[in-house]
């Protein structure tokens, strides 16, 4: 599909967009400590002195995290490599140590890249390992942070384990920007790693826009912008911050480095900390923990455990069938992609079974509906047996109880009608109807439609609407040119 | 009487922990006044350990090697409900919520706690005068520093109000004030020692340590205290202790090496004090009539330690120390943004010495100065331990003096820091390759004061350290009753 | 002796480490770190292009431990020892500026 937003920008700028996606892993427990990795509503109870960074307190790796880091790498193509952890040291309230144990120069993976869903490859810098930070609350004016009275701070979200994947700066729509994150979804969700949910902050989004002449491959000023809380914030948030990028330059400014903070409610985003307060985080290796090596067998057992990621999971569908590739993207999106391809091994109609489930399965719990009842449904209404409105109310009998199609139908009384018995009734109507008939079958364009809608409705009323719209227009067409 | 003994006595029944600790206390009654060894007493905590050691005896259970046995514990090792305080004001009155591993062990060995001891502040110092709690005294001669960090643990011993002490070591902090004070003090390898809830100076330095009146009393503690702990990353996996099963095997046949560079010899530092190198050789002397085959050697890269130790020691401590923020535990002095409140409470709570190492530390770190400063040092690590790697090909053991003087007089050195840094020219090296070594006392300098010999190995070879102080302890005492 | 460390790097050091320094103090440092980073010239004038850095004496790699529950504190311990604790949280002054 072209990309609307391609007249984004005025004419002679180009985009140009990175993404630094902060994810957090479905582990059982934190990185460091044995503290649970699972939301808690009451504050400061899943703590211990690790996580707390309590004086005499030390780190321990989670294996499990590690496993999902290199799983992760390996799902983005990456050079999965011996690595090494390090400090990065600041001051704020909700970093239990006042640094944050991450990667610096040596992380877990580096080098791959995302495929999109049109074929467009995005660079993936790196993917590293990192500490989460706890959560501060500003009390007081509003809850913004500038006019707070006080703050308060829970440390159960400090030391659940991230992973941050690094894109290069690759990516030129918005579009691609939002595809990049579905897909990078779709891969933690394959991976079983992550919830990846952006409205729970399991997944988030920061995106690294500048922009530059079309043509050049300059890299110009960019400005982080924080606080995306959805993919569709993200369009805007890219939108606001090009445009304002192409307002500087147009006045003769430039925009300055800096991270920005993305307001939703406002649409447009905010300077954050000014530049004198810029820390020199002073990184160096952790000397609480030890190196990484994963072994040749390490990555090996991992690339054998791959499970198929969304790209080769399109790719079958659309080797099955002519349908486009939204289509097939949104079926791989919901994970409907099992059923669908196991319906077409049983025998139905590929472009059918895809179809269906694009407009009929939006459903968020479709267990209910076996392979066997979904492709016999097919199989019916290509045979004709089934309107399009009838095979649309049996699968939503399907997803609500499950069963037998045949059965189901039976049921709700929906017999198709026979084609001969349904000529027989024409014919019968035909002839019970004779002005209507040669106003159909001679008339002009208007007398032909509007004496279809009268047979139509006659044969509805007859066949208590257990006629097929389509085969009933087919057969007064033969008719009339007989 | 010696730990072993007291241990052996309690365990059979013939003296009860309650008597054993009561003639401590009396000791600790009548000398601590002056000497100031303790930050806390915990008679009443100590009481309570000791009925319930002579509790188990009575009951026919096993109290553990170390039953009955009075024990001081440096205050900068977390003791659950019990302060900590690290001699600074910072951590006054602070109380941890958990035990370190050490302290735990110790107490499942049966020994009582009778006291937090004094330390330089934060670990940071050679003399105990950095104390936010005022200065100890060496008990043989009150107007003289006991040596430091673990001035208060060492003086214990020596003073009797203790039959066994513990303390840390991250540039000499157990092995000078042994020396000092005329007590056995000895450095574990690196990792040999769980380093949980000792409250951290220099991570990838910091070791925790034994003392005692002999050398038999201080294997048995190490043993006692050594083993992989899976809570501190840094720990050895396979560690076995056996320092007590080496005690009697002698030395002959042992190749002894003499550190040229440390000892007086070919390319010395400067300062370290002729009836210092005095007494060494006379102990060397001792080790070759023993049977040991004795030489000089050359660890060229050994005078460099000191100045790699002040870069890598207080870059690690900027940021273990950043912690002491007001927000979590320990001191705050309120102010009316977080980040003042951090200086304000930072600047109110930490002693000079604690800020100066922090200042170097932040500085050795900092963006443009990471390579020459911080970054070579950890170069010189390197060199050192190729050098110690070519001559432990050849020699087994090495000898050096353990302080480059006998202990000073309070005040001497607190004008100029580098006269203080000095100190730990010799003991320096050993911990910046993670090995171990022992100080033993081997006679007195020119002015009567004990003058210590220290003994290094290569890594996981602590029971030779001690196999080697106990012939130079036999020797010492030979030399006197002849 | 030339400047090792300058007055105006002592107070941006000062700041990053959240110290406030008097004026003397600023002077005493100056001249002290000054003295350190003299005797640690040795160090930084050594020529160890192929000599690659030592982070840590241990030769100890892939140290890591199973994903599994360790019971966590109990939270009146920790807030027992909280300057100042509320509604069991960790009480602040307000935080100015976003997190780095």
């Amino acid at each position: 599909m072209t990309d609307l937003r391609e007249s984004l920008l005025p004419e002679g700028w180009e985009l140009v967009v990175g993404l630094e996606v902060h994810v957090e892993l479905a582990t059982t427990t934190k990185l460091f400590c044995g503290c649970a990795n699972r939301f808690s509503s009451d504050p400061n109870t899943n703590v211990c002195p690790v996580c707390v960074g309590l004086p005499g307190s030390l780190p321990v790796m989670n294996a499990k995290a590690v496993d999902f880091a290199m799983r992760l790498g390996r799902a983005l193509g990456c050079d999965v490599k011996p690595s090494v952890m390090a400090r990065k040291n600041y001051f704020y309230p909700d970093m239990a140590k006042d640094y944050q144990t991450t990667q610096y120069d040596q992380p877990t993976s580096t080098d791959g890249e995302l495929v999109l869903g049109d074929g467009v490859a995005i660079g993936i810098e790196r993917a590293h390992i990192e500490e989460d930070a706890g959560k501060t609350t500003h009390v007081g004016g509003g809850g913004r942070i500038n006019d707070a009275e006080y703050s308060l701070v829970d440390y159960n979200r400090a030391g659940v384990p991230l992973v941050e994947v690094v894109s290069r700066p690759d990516i030129r729509t918005i579009d691609h920007a939002k595809a990049y994150v579905s897909e990078l979804r779709g891969i933690l969700l394959a991976l079983e790693v992550s919830d990846a949910k952006m409205e729970e902050g399991s997944m988030r989004v920061d995106a690294n826009v500048s922009i530059r002449p079309v043509g050049s491959d300059e890299l110009r000023t960019r400005c982080e912008i924080k606080n995306i809380n959805s993919i569709r914030s993200l369009g805007r948030a890219i939108e606001y911050e090009a445009l304002r990028h192409v307002d500087l330059y147009d006045s003769g400014e430039a925009p300055r480095q800096e991270t920005r903070h993305w307001d939703e409610a406002g649409g447009r985003s905010t300077a954050g900390r000014s530049k004198e307060d810029a820390d020199d985080y002073r990184y160096f290796q952790e000397p609480d923990l030890v190196p990484l090596r994963p072994s040749v067998e390490d990555v090996a057992a991992i690339d054998a455990a791959m499970p198929v990621l969304p790209k080769a999971r399109r790719a079958r569908l659309s080797e099955v069938s002519t349908m486009s590739a939204d289509v097939i993207a949104t079926i791989v999106e919901r994970s409907q992609d099992g059923l669908a391809l196991a319906a077409i091994d049983a025998g139905a109609d590929a472009d059918k079974v895809l179809t269906r489930i694009q407009n009929d399965l939006a459903v968020d719990d479709w267990s209910l509906v076996s392979v066997e009842s979904l492709a016999g449904l097919i199989s019916m209404e290509t045979a004709g047996e089934l309107t399009a409105t009838q095979t649309k109310q049996v699968l939503a009998r399907l997803v609500e109880e499950g069963g037998d199609p045949e059965k189901i139908a039976a049921q709700l009384g929906f017999e198709a009608m026979a084609v001969n018995e349904l000529e027989g009734l024409i014919d019968q109507l035909i002839a019970d109807n004779p002005d209507e008939w040669t106003r159909f079958a001679g008339g002009d364009d208007g007398d032909r439609k509007k004496m279809q809608g009268f047979f139509t409705g006659q044969i509805m009323k007859a066949t208590r609407g257990q006629a097929d719209g389509r085969a009933v227009a087919e057969i007064l067409g033969r008719r009339a040119s007989d | 009487m010696s730990a072993i003994d007291i241990a052996a006595a309690v365990r059979t029944g013939n003296r009860s922990a309650v008597d054993v600790l009561d003639e401590h206390l009396n000791r600790i009654d009548e000398r601590e006044s002056e000497i100031h060894a303790f930050n806390l007493v915990l008679a009443e905590e100590a009481r309570v350990q000791a009925e319930a050691i002579d509790a188990k005896v009575a009951a026919g259970e096993d109290p553990g090697p170390l039953a009955g046995v009075p024990v001081a514990l440096k205050d900068n090792m977390c003791t659950r409900g019990i302060p900590t305080t690290c001699s600074s004001k910072i951590l006054e009155g602070w109380i941890p919520p958990y035990d370190a591993t050490v302290v735990t062990r110790l107490a499942d060995a049966g020994a009582v706690f009778v006291g937090k001891t004094n330390l330089d502040e934060f670990a940071m110092g050679s003399s105990t005068e950095n104390s936010a709690f005022g200065a100890t005294h060496n008990p043989l001669d009150i107007t003289r520093v006991p040596g430091g960090s673990s001035g208060g643990s060492a003086a214990s011993v020596a003073a009797g109000f203790a039959a066994l002490g513990i303390g840390s070591d991250t540039g000499g902090s157990v092995r000078q004030p042994a020396a000092f004070c005329g007590v056995v003090g000895m450095k574990p390898t690196y990792g040999a020692v769980s380093r949980y809830g000792l409250i951290a100076f220099a991570s990838s330095l910091d070791q925790i340590g034994p003392f005692a009146a002999d050398v038999a009393d201080a294997a048995t503690l190490f043993d006692v205290i050594a083993g992989h702990d899976p809570l501190d990353t840094t720990s050895i996996v396979d560690f076995i202790p056996s320092a007590t099963a080496s005690l009697d095997l002698g030395v002959e046949g042992l190749r002894v090496g003499v550190v040229q560079e440390l000892s007086g010899g070919v390319g010395s530092v400067q300062g370290i004090s002729p009836d210092v190198i005095a007494r060494t050789r006379v102990a060397v002397e001792a080790l070759a009539a023993a049977g040991a085959v004795v030489d000089e050697v050359s660890v060229p890269s050994a005078p460099l330690g000191l100045s790699a130790y002040y870069l890598v020691a207080p870059a690690e401590a900027s940021s273990n120390l950043a912690r002491y923020d007001g927000v979590r535990f320990g001191l705050r002095v309120d102010a009316d943004t977080t980040g003042e409140m951090n200086t304000a409470t930072r600047t109110a709570g930490f002693g000079e010495e604690v800020k100066r190492r922090i200042m170097l530390g932040t500085y050795a770190l900092s963006a443009g100065y990471y390579d020459a400063f911080y970054g070579k040092a950890l170069k010189v690590r390197t060199m050192m331990l190729d050098d110690f790697a070519s001559v432990y090909q050849k020699f087994d053991v090495l000898i050096t003096p353990t302080a480059p003087t006998t202990a000073f007089p309070l005040g001497e050195r607190s004008a100029d820091p580098m006269t203080m840094y000095v100190n730990d020219v010799c003991t320096i090296p050993s911990n910046l390759v993670g090995h171990p070594g022992i100080s033993v006392p081997f006679g007195v300098g020119d002015d009567g004061l004990p003058v210590g010999v220290q003994v290094l190995a290569p890594a996981t070879h602590d029971a030779q350290t001690f196999r080697v102080g106990a012939v130079l302890e036999a020797a010492a005492k030979e030399e006197v009753t002849s | 002796m030339s400047e090792r460390i300058t007055r105006d790097e002592v107070v941006h050091v000062a700041r990053l480490a959240r110290l406030r320094l008097t004026d003397t103090e600023i002077d005493r440092f100056t001249e002290q770190l000054g003295d350190v980073l003299n005797h640690a010239a040795d160090v930084e004038s050594l020529d160890v292009g192929d000599v690659s850095p030592t982070s840590h004496p241990l030769p100890l790699v892939n140290v890591v431990r199973l994903d599994q529950l360790v019971e966590s504190l109990d939270r009146s311990e920790l807030l027992a020892q909280a300057p100042f604790a509320e509604a069991g949280q960790f009480r602040v002054p307000p935080v100015l500026g976003e997190e780095p």
